[in-house]
């Protein structure tokens, strides 16, 4: 009963998320194009949707803009490209590598290389702990006489 | 142990380690919230892509029923700084940006308006009551050329120079302090 009220809830939003019949291409092959590229691409508004999942105008004006471009003959890369060059990195879902966005590919890394220098440097630590120096003639002979007594 | 005796400060030191990791994280948290409520720093702002790039050329119709002319793409690259002001009559933070428009315009600023997805009456009223600060104003009721300039929210301002690139750009309404601090250096600079 709940799952079903839950599904009468979020039907209608699930429809509107995708964006109205109107606004999709008559070709489903070039329709389907656009929703990929489109699901690459962020709200610049919302931020944390994609402007296919997003109601605000912008990504209304930016799926329509997509749609153009695609019904146009364009390549998927060049549509991209061409918002890219507008909105920057930001617009970009999957932040792209370059020399500003290296650092935060590469923390992960880093972080991985730190622990896997500090694992070294300790084991090698308690290795040259747990080796003692051998013992001296003197200390061997007091040894040999205390295991000689009772 | 033989370490240990060899090196006790690092070692000793090490305790504090976490302590100060805490502490350098607590001074950066600081200096956000300190930048978010001076305005310097904002988590969702975006910088714009098109900074030391030629102003994208517009070719829009003038702004309907309002005395003021349009402007050709060639006015973006006058030999005189210009400002692009994008800007609605719907839009309430223009109304608090407003005043800075009027002050920019009356030291004698070129202000090139475009017209976001308005209604023209409308906006002549807008013009009509809080006055019109502008040389030039198109209107992009479609918001195409909002699309052009990476735009995602009105109000949101451009300084073009005299070559017609992109030096700056400001989204959300001006303030007083947004002019002295980050306006006037650059308007110096490009004049």
């Amino acid at each position: 009963m709940r799952a079903l009220l839950f599904a009468l809830v979020l039907a209608p939003q699930l429809a509107l998320a995708v964006g109205r019949p109107s606004e999709m291409l008559p070709d489903p092959a070039q329709e389907a194009r656009a929703q990929t590229i489109g699901r690459e691409l962020r709200c610049m508004v919302c931020q944390n949707q994609s402007i296919e999942d997003s109601e605000a105008d912008l990504a209304r004006d930016l799926r329509r803009l997509v749609r153009e471009r695609v019904a146009a003959g364009e390549s998927d890369q060049a549509v991209v490209e061409h918002i890219h060059d507008r909105y920057g990195d930001f617009v970009l879902l999957r932040p792209p590598f370059n020399w500003v966005t290296a650092p935060l590919w590469a923390l992960p890394v880093l972080v991985l290389l730190g622990g896997a220098l500090g694992i070294i440097v300790n084991r090698r630590r308690t290795a040259a702990r747990a080796a003692p120096a051998p013992l001296s003639p003197e200390e061997r002979a007091r040894l040999a006489a205390l295991e000689r007594e009772p | 142990m033989s370490g240990a005796q060899r090196s006790p400060l690092p070692r000793r030191a090490l305790l504090w380690a976490p302590l100060g990791l805490a502490a350098a994280g607590g001074v950066g948290f600081w200096a956000m919230l300190r930048g978010m409520k001076d305005g310097s720093y904002d988590p969702r702002g975006v910088p714009s892509a098109l900074i030391g790039k030629p102003a994208p050329r517009l070719a829009l119709p003038p702004l309907e029923g309002v005395a003021t002319p349009g402007f050709a793409p060639e006015a973006l690259a006058s030999g005189r700084p210009v400002l692009v002001n994008f800007w609605a009559s719907w839009c309430v933070p223009c109304v608090i940006e407003h005043p800075q428009l009027m002050a920019l315009q009356a030291r004698g600023v070129r202000l090139l308006g475009v017209n976001y997805k308005d209604k023209a009456p409308e906006a002549g009223r807008f013009l009509q009551r809080h006055g019109n600060p502008f040389s030039a104003l198109v209107a992009d009721a479609e918001g195409r050329a909002g699309i052009e300039y990476g735009l995602y929210g009105v109000p949101e301002t451009y300084l073009v120079d005299g070559g017609g690139i992109v030096r700056w750009r400001w989204a959300g309404p001006m303030t007083p302090d947004t002019v002295s601090a980050e306006l006037d250096p650059l308007l110096r600079r490009h004049a």
